[in-house]
């Protein structure tokens, strides 16, 4: 390219229509689960009372505190701070790592100790597979947002991202809270349900 | 500016690949070699899926087993419009001509990612090898029908698994490519180009990506539940176990309707560019025309459920969807009204592109107020799943959007070669076209209202008139595509140069050389006009030629 193109604006605003992207992707999952609740009000309810709680509650507020040294790294950049920016984007690597470590305990004792899906009653079975659904794909997501969170690490190292160029970054950063965002709906509606 | 650009060679960026040979072309980034990598893809997958529809036609030529079995009718009507619609149609218009003249119309040397942009060739390319796969490996070719409705598409042993990974890839690359429009349009204006000077190409165009945006994930969710369904046995749509079929059906339609006017809005578009020149006037209603098209978007992506008028949905929701897709009709006929007002009192040359713009409009009409008879309820029970709606179908989409295909071929690809080619061989193919479709269409929708189902790879004997009559109207068309294609190749291989500007059109292509150089602008136009600004050579309506 001989004419060097740079338009941070444009940047963000083709993110912002990814992420608009995303949650329509889930949005599909999300309209099931509401018909579908409608329909079995109260399976859906003793399958929510069969999810590990604890688990659950855990891995919020890793996600939650994730976000944060995320946010926290933009400011970093933003104050020129690199070094510190770096630490906190491989914490972000590090609570996506966590989370995908805990939801391997639920599952592997889920799926392993008592077989819901395969006996479960109609509306149960429902339940169960939009839980695996769901929470399968918003760990692809978690799987991808810590990737994207390591490569940022390292372009930060590089200096790459630096307080002049940091849009990679933000964008990164938004993807990231996506995750958490979408996490943040699937937790009440899959684990707090009464 | 490097050197290699202030004198741009004859063949522009035809020569001025940044690798040598092939690999020039499928890791260039530039938005023309990629608008062409996608021309190429989509006129082979066509040509796939016109002989498949030409085999299905054959087939129905007689009652009875003709020339294949009651299996492989089911995949080659199946794969006919899995690879017709997701690979011809949707990405046809945007992604090669589009890709081609969005950035050259908005006076920019390239879309807003081009790197995104050529990944969502290769993943276009990636989800069609996936398809082309699919009828080969696994329990054989998809036979469910280009809709993959459950709970059949759950059940059958055919291999729709692969078939419904490579539609989850063709539909990554169609966001893409839509995400990619938007922020051009937004970001990559050059001065002078305000909202009411863009090209309504690049109107439609962009409407049309923000559905690709927001319809194609939810898309992409439901054949995702598909395959998981099929490999995890999950139930979520098998009523056996507690799931709806109809949600299927609504989460597919969600999509799927809309998605048709990602394949029709664009064929308005170039519609809208190629009666302005050659009628040589301002296009009637120019705001009028760029607002139809996001109404038509927008509306368009309310009307799902009319798809689904005997699935046992509720009366209410068949009275609303009813209604809704009355409203679609609006603007869809502002557009059709404005075209022929833009024509009237023009000083009109008959070149190609205007003959099978002509025939857009003829065509499209017609599939236009078809569609009310479906979307009407109370007629449409009559006729849900016969030949009438295939008749309709194709009279809009390939009658329409086909058409505007045709359209766009004749009327840019001078541009892009920098060749002419032979317009009486262009008219005469044109003819063919038009006789053909219309023998082969009607036939299907008189078939329809008589009571032939569609689907069917037999019929009972009153209906061998029509039905052959049509397989007939198909090898007219054939002729007619087969002469147009000769026709465009050879003119764009050895045919008479054509000049900057042979059409006299005023958007901004026609002002850079034929092929276009790399990067098409030597220096960042500023523009003080409208794109169908011709009072500087207006005629006289009254004594006009």
């Amino acid at each position: 390219m001989s004419h060097e193109h740079r338009d941070d604006v444009g940047d963000r605003l083709g993110m912002w229509i990814f992420l608009y992207t995303e949650i329509l992707l889930f949005g599909g999952l999300f309209v099931l689960y509401s018909v579908y609740l409608h329909h079995y009000e109260e399976a859906f309810s003793t399958g929510s009372h069969h999810l590990n709680i604890v688990l659950g509650t855990l891995n919020t507020l890793i996600l939650l505190t994730g976000s944060f040294c995320v946010a926290s790294s933009l400011s970093a950049v933003r104050y020129g701070k690199q070094r510190l920016a770096e630490i906190l984007l491989w914490c972000g690597v590090g609570s996506g790592v966590l989370f995908l470590f805990n939801k391997y305990l639920e599952w592997s004792a889920e799926i392993g100790g008592s077989p819901h899906l395969a006996q479960a009653e109609k509306g149960e079975a429902i339940f169960y597979s939009l839980y695996y659904v769901t929470l399968g794909l918003h760990g692809l997501h978690v799987l991808i947002g810590s990737t994207v969170l390591a490569v940022l690490a390292v372009w930060v190292h590089r200096g790459k991202i630096n307080s002049e160029r940091f849009v990679a970054l933000e964008n990164g950063g938004l993807y990231w809270h996506l995750v958490d965002i979408v996490w943040i709906f699937i937790f009440p509606l899959y684990y707090l349900l009464l | 500016m490097s050197e290699t650009h202030a004198i741009p060679n004859d063949r522009g960026f035809l020569a001025d690949g940044k690798y040598p040979g092939i690999f020039g072309w499928i890791f260039s980034t530039d938005h023309k070699r990629i608008g062409l990598l996608y021309l190429y893809s989509v006129m082979t997958m066509f040509s796939v899926g016109v002989i498949l529809g030409l085999l299905v036609r054959l087939e129905l030529i007689a009652p009875g087993e003709t020339i294949v079995t009651a299996q492989t009718y089911n995949a080659l009507f199946t794969l006919h419009g899995v690879i017709m619609i997701f690979l011809f149609i949707i990405p046809g218009l945007p992604a090669a001509f589009g890709n081609i003249f969005l950035p050259i119309h908005l006076g920019a040397r390239d879309v807003a990612f081009p790197r995104l942009n050529l990944f969502s060739w290769w993943l276009y390319l990636t989800g069609a090898l996936l398809a082309v796969t699919a009828l080969f490996t696994g329990g054989g070719p998809p036979d469910t029908g280009w809709t993959f409705y459950v709970p059949f598409s759950v059940h059958t042993t055919t291999n729709v698994s692969l078939a419904t990974v490579a539609v989850f890839i063709l539909g990554f690359s169609s966001i893409l490519t839509g995400l990619n429009f938007i922020v051009t349009t937004h970001r990559m204006r050059a001065p002078g180009i305000t909202w009411g000077r863009l090209t309504l190409f690049v109107w439609t165009l962009y409407a049309t990506a923000w559905v690709q945006v927001l319809a194609t994930p939810i898309l992409g969710i439901t054949v995702a539940l598909v395959f998981l369904e099929r490999i995890l046995n999950l139930g979520l749509f098998d009523p056996a176990r507690g799931g709806d079929p109809i949600m299927y059906q609504h989460l597919f339609w969600i999509y799927s309707h809309p998605a048709v006017y990602i394949m029709i809005l664009p064929g308005m578009g170039v519609i809208s560019e190629v009666i302005p020149v050659f009628a040589r006037k301002h296009i009637f209603g120019y705001w009028a025309m760029a607002i139809s098209g996001l109404a038509i978007a927008f509306a368009g992506s309310l009307v799902w459920a009319h798809h689904m008028f005997v699935s046992g949905m509720s009366d209410t929701a068949i009275f609303v969807f009813s209604l809704l897709t009355f409203i679609v009709a609006i603007p869809s006929a502002v557009k059709v009204f404005n075209w022929v007002a833009t024509l009237y009192k023009g000083s009109i040359s008959l070149e190609a592109p205007l003959l099978y713009a002509l025939s857009f409009i003829l065509l499209f009409s017609i599939g236009g107020l078809t569609g009310l008879v479906l979307g009407a309820a109370a007629t449409d029970v009559h006729v849900t799943d016969t030949d009438f709606v295939v008749g309709h179908f194709h009279y809009v989409m390939f009658g329409g959007t086909g058409m505007a295909f045709f359209a766009a071929l004749h009327y840019w690809l001078p541009k892009v070669y920098g060749r002419l080619y032979n317009k009486r061989v262009a008219a005469w193919a044109w003819g063919f076209i038009l006789v053909g479709f219309n023998i082969l269409y009607f036939s299907m929708m008189v078939l329809g209202l008589r009571g032939m189902p569609r689907r069917y790879y037999d019929y009972v004997p009153e209906f061998t008139n029509l039905n052959v009559l049509a397989t007939v109207g198909s090898w007219i068309l054939a002729v007619g595509l087969i002469t147009m294609f000769v026709n465009l190749i050879r003119g764009m291989r050895s045919g008479p140069p054509a000049g900057d500007n042979p059409w006299g059109g005023k958007t901004l292509e026609w002002a850079i050389p034929s092929p276009p150089p790399t990067e098409n602008f030597l220096e960042i136009p500023v523009v003080t006009r409208g794109p169908y600004d011709y009072s500087d050579e207006i005629v006289d309506g009254e004594n006009g030629p």
